[in-house]
């Protein structure tokens, strides 16, 4: 049982992101900024959780740091037992490409592969030769419907499309978490719903545990749990099931 | 005085890719002046000869020599006022590596060419001394030789070891003067031949003919070759800088070839900065079409990016011909004695500058057009 | 390679003006290096190869070329009796008294006229060098006006054709034959009887001697017999070296200035390199970030732009390379300055030079390209990312 500055998941299992006193602050010429100040939070396994606040709240700031690209300035990070901040760098590129999946606002696909290649692109960190990559890829681009557009570019693909090949990416390792910062910020409503409806069944049948960055309020109610940040400070956190689709 | 301003502070804004786009020209403006100079220094004995002066030599080739009489018969062409005699000698001092020219020389030699200039005191004792030797002033700076110094030479046309004694110092009346080189009393080496080897004697390399008149250098030469005619050694006479050209074309390939090449050089430049240019113009498309959509012209974006390309491209020229001709000092001492001569000449530096201002047009004729089609509202879309 | 190549090459195709461009700079730079060795190449061929190893060449003491040597008659019967020397099936010395004069021909195309070497020979002098093949017509009856020519004067100068007359020491010459002598400097020579050449040009003395020596060891010995003995005022070396060691100046002289050349270009293209990839990487930022999010280490990226920058160097190599290669269609002549007789010899492409040549276009793209790969490996995440 972890305490906080306000509510907190009830779970009796130990909690897959732990984090305690977390601070960061940004460098702007002479001035040092403070983005985020004694955070402290737990997100149990399993859990969808939406990232909420204005601009400048810190919430994408708290994204990177658990996502492990980006360092704290001090407090305890532990994500599935690991406290990230104290690996080097190259141990901790190992372990986001272990443990983490990341799905951003503009897709981040390189415009020089296909679907097929980029969702293949997390595999070539790992030593499956070239058949088992294949069985994978084929697995997970179905999984996201994509199976007939393997070969495409980025550029023959609509938004939504796109958004499913980085999902497709973001789960060919079988990571313990999946990030997104903002996944539907670029999508019409049809295409953003597809997505989200999408996280939700990654969430509910393949047990993932998705913490997502969102200003979007109809993005929210696809989330369990709601966190709200201002100023660098966590607000409050709310549990609840999602809503029904509209 | 807003627009260049506004390409000076463009120029600018990628300091990395400005100042190496501007090394790009240095350099590639320094190696053309390099390698022009070095093109203009194979000629410098062409440049330095005068019309006033014919040379005489055997009509088979430069390897044969003349018989020693023939002097009296050129001296009897209507025209001519002086002959001299030359003998390329051709020795070694000390190694190799240490070529320069050395003449063996009839006494009036000097008379046919007034721009040597030696101390009267110092033309007396050379004229004394059977053994004395007359030093350039470039050659006597190379190796130190001082007046009084003795220079072994070992002979390879000549053989054995011959001693000369420095009776003076030529200076050269102006820059073009060749002043590396040595010369001695043809009298001398005549008479140490004659003694080894009989059948050499008397045997003149060529015949430096001063004709009264420059422009009757053409109907002179006819007149002399034509005295020797179906004899057993005809000549071949024709102006001075006609001798020296036909040397510089014994390597004119090898000439060819570093005109071409120094031209290569500028088109690498112009490829380097042409591409440069075309990236500053991709990144900034939305700039061009907010420009426009504000009310300036096409004129007015064409503009901007040749001057960009003009400023960065005339820098650069700039730098590299000033760089010239500390450069070319600096090679003319690292080379040696290959080139007497080593100046930048007026020509070359304005075909540097007309180099840089070249590169600078090509490099931008495509982004400026593109500049200058450039439709607002895509180029507003785009993302740069 | 954690960074799959397809990812690299299809990044180094999908800028194509620019990858154009900047391998267009580096492809100049490699044709002038990979001609510059092919000339020198060339060079040490026609020399290297002219001359058989068995043959010795004796000069003048003193003498460093033929022009400059002499040997009189006396000399040439001593040299001839040294028990050093081979002898024919009918007991007589394989030697060749030889001369070696220079005329002035013009070439075709030319104003200006150039020095060609005329080699008077004994008999023996052209069996002595089993390099050289006739292809047309025959060789020169001894006591004849009659004169072979090598390929490079049938190529390049216009009158020397079989049944041609050229006329030189008041005398006119016949062209009976045209022979080949595997690019060594023999190609650019004129060989003709040595008796009716002395007699035409009043020579008394020969330029030099050729001899076979029936060991080869016996150099040595020979050599030092000949440079103690003081009727002899001579010298003896390999024929091969001979001729190599004429060349040497002119080799250096190719050397350097292709050198110097060379490396003044390289620094230019290396610097179109450079902005090159500073831009690939500038404009790859994103693409950057999210590798390094998806676990890609630092080293990963920099080797990713390093081998985009060596690709680029290699498509500018083997640009480069082919144009070099056409090169091999020409030959070029100049004096060289040791011997001061027009010398031919063309541009030869080896596999040695084929390598070096792609090695170094690949260098000047790695050089270029390391610091803009370096900034790559040590961006931010966070800012690169956001940097879109």
């Amino acid at each position: 049982m972890a305490e906080a500055t306000s509510g907190t998941s009830v779970t009796t299992a130990a909690p897959l992101v732990s984090i305690r006193h977390l601070a960061k602050s940004y460098q702007r010429g002479a001035q040092t900024v403070p983005v985020l100040s004694d955070i402290s939070l737990d997100i149990a396994e399993g859990d969808f959780i939406a990232l909420m606040g204005p601009s400048g709240s810190g919430k994408s700031t708290l994204l990177n740091l658990i996502a492990g690209i980006d360092r704290p300035d001090s407090g305890e990070l532990l994500v599935g037992g690991v406290d990230i901040s104290e690996l080097p760098e190259a141990s901790l590129a190992d372990w986001r490409a272990a443990h983490v999946g990341f799905i951003f606002q503009f897709y981040n696909l390189m415009p020089v592969l296909t679907a097929y290649e980029n969702v293949e692109l997390p595999l070539m960190l790992t030593r499956l030769g070239r058949a088992e990559r294949r069985e994978r890829v084929e697995m997970v681009l179905r999984m996201v419907n994509l199976g007939d557009r393997m070969d495409h570019y980025p550029s023959e693909l609509s938004g939504g499309q796109q958004q499913r090949v980085a999902i497709a990416r973001a789960l060919i390792t079988d990571p313990t978490l999946i990030v997104a910062d903002e996944p539907t910020g670029d999508l019409d409503r049809t295409s953003a719903t597809e997505i989200l409806t999408m996280l939700q069944r990654l969430n509910a049948d393949v047990g993932k545990t998705i913490i997502m960055v969102t200003h979007d309020a109809h993005a929210a109610e696809a989330a369990k749990s709601l966190v709200h940040l201002e100023k660098g400070e966590l607000l409050q956190t709310e549990r609840r099931q999602p809503g029904p689709r509209a | 005085m807003y627009l260049p301003k506004l390409i000076a502070r463009n120029a600018m804004r990628h300091k990395l890719r400005t100042t190496l786009t501007v090394l790009g020209l240095v350099i590639a403006v320094l190696a053309y002046g390099l390698l022009q100079t070095v093109v203009d220094a194979w000629y410098a004995g062409a440049s330095a000869a005068s019309n006033a002066r014919l040379v005489t030599r055997n009509a088979i080739s430069l390897t044969f020599a003349l018989p020693l009489h023939y002097e009296y018969r050129i001296k009897g062409v209507d025209g001519v006022s002086q002959v001299a005699r030359s003998n390329w000698f051709g020795g070694v001092y000390r190694d190799p590596k240490n070529f320069f020219a050395q003449f063996a020389v009839s006494d009036n030699y000097l008379d046919l060419y007034p721009e040597f200039i030696v101390k009267p005191e110092e033309r007396a004792d050379y004229q004394r001394d059977r053994r004395g030797a007359l030093i350039g002033r470039q050659l006597a700076d190379s190796y130190g030789f001082k007046v009084g110094d003795v220079i072994p030479i070992k002979g390879t046309i000549y053989p054995g070891t011959w001693d000369f004694v420095v009776r003076g110092i030529m200076e050269g009346r102006d820059e073009s003067t060749i002043t590396r080189q040595m010369i001695f009393h043809w009298d001398y080496l005549n008479e140490t031949v004659r003694k080894k080897t009989a059948r050499q004697a008397d045997q003149v390399g060529v015949f430096v003919v001063g004709i009264d008149n420059p422009d009757n250098g053409a109907a002179i030469s006819r007149a002399v070759d034509n005295v020797f005619k179906n004899s057993l050694a005809e000549t071949l006479t024709e102006t001075e800088q006609a001798f020296q050209l036909g040397f510089v074309a014994m390597s004119n390939q090898i000439i060819a070839a570093i005109r071409v090449v120094s031209y290569v050089v500028i088109v690498i430049v112009m490829a380097v900065m042409a591409n440069a240019m075309a990236m500053s113009a991709r990144e900034r498309i939305t700039e061009y079409a907010t420009l426009k959509a504000l009310g300036f012209g096409s004129g007015f974006l064409s503009l901007l990016v040749f001057g960009e390309s003009m400023i960065i491209s005339m820098v650069g020229g700039a730098i590299g011909m000033l760089l010239t001709p500390p450069a070319a000092s600096f090679f003319k001492q690292a080379v040696g004695g290959v080139f007497p001569v080593f100046t930048v000449s007026q020509e070359t530096m304005a075909m540097q500058a007309a180099c840089a201002v070249v590169v600078g047009l090509a490099a931008a004729i495509v982004p400026a057009v593109q500049a200058a089609r450039v439709r607002i509202v895509e180029g507003l879309r785009a993302i740069g | 390679m954690a960074i799959p190549l397809h990812y690299i090459a299809r990044n180094v195709w999908a800028r194509r003006l620019t990858t154009a461009l900047t391998a267009g700079g580096l492809a100049l730079v490699v044709f002038v290096f990979a001609t510059m060795l092919m000339l020198d190449a060339g060079l040490k061929q026609t020399l290297v190869t002219t001359g058989e190893r068995d043959n010795v060449v004796v000069i003048r003491k003193g003498a460093e070329t033929e022009i400059q040597s002499a040997i009189s008659r006396d000399q040439a019967a001593a040299l001839e009796m040294h028990p050093a020397v081979a002898l024919t099936t009918e007991g007589r010395p394989m030697a060749s008294r030889e001369a070696v004069v220079l005329i002035s021909l013009t070439k075709t195309g030319y104003t200006t006229p150039s020095n060609v070497i005329i080699r008077g020979v004994s008999p023996l002098g052209v069996t002595m060098r089993p390099q050289i093949r006739l292809t047309e017509g025959r060789v020169f009856k001894p006591g004849s006006a009659e004169i072979i020519v090598g390929s490079s004067i049938a190529k390049g100068y216009g009158n020397v054709r079989i049944g041609d007359h050229i006329r030189f020491a008041q005398r006119d010459w016949t062209v009976v034959g045209h022979f080949d002598a595997g690019g060594s400097g023999f190609d650019s020579e004129i060989w003709g009887d040595i008796d009716q050449l002395m007699q035409s040009f009043r020579r008394t003395s020969y330029s030099s001697m050729v001899m076979r020596l029936s060991n080869a060891d016996g150099f040595d010995k020979f050599r030092a017999d000949i440079d103690v003995d003081p009727r002899l005022a001579n010298e003896a070396k390999r024929e091969q070296q001979f001729y190599s060691d004429q060349s040497k100046a002119l080799s250096a002289f190719i050397n350097i200035l292709g050198l110097t050349l060379t490396t003044i270009f390289s620094v230019a293209a290396m610097i179109g390199a450079m902005i090159t990839m500073y831009a690939s990487v500038a404009n790859r930022v994103g693409e950057i970030g999210t590798l390094r999010a998806l676990g890609f280490q630092r080293n990963n990226v920099l080797m990713a732009f390093l081998i985009e920058a060596v690709l680029l160097g290699l498509v500018g190599g083997i640009a480069g390379l082919l144009c070099a290669a056409l090169m091999q269609f020409a030959s070029f002549s100049t004096t060289n300055f040791q011997t001061f007789a027009d010398l031919s010899f063309r541009f030869l492409l080896t596999p040695g030079i084929i390598l070096k040549t792609l090695l170094f276009s690949m260098a000047m793209g790695l050089i270029g390209g390391f610091l803009p790969a370096l900034r790559a490996s040590r961006l931010n995440i966070v800012d690169a990312l956001r940097a879109r």
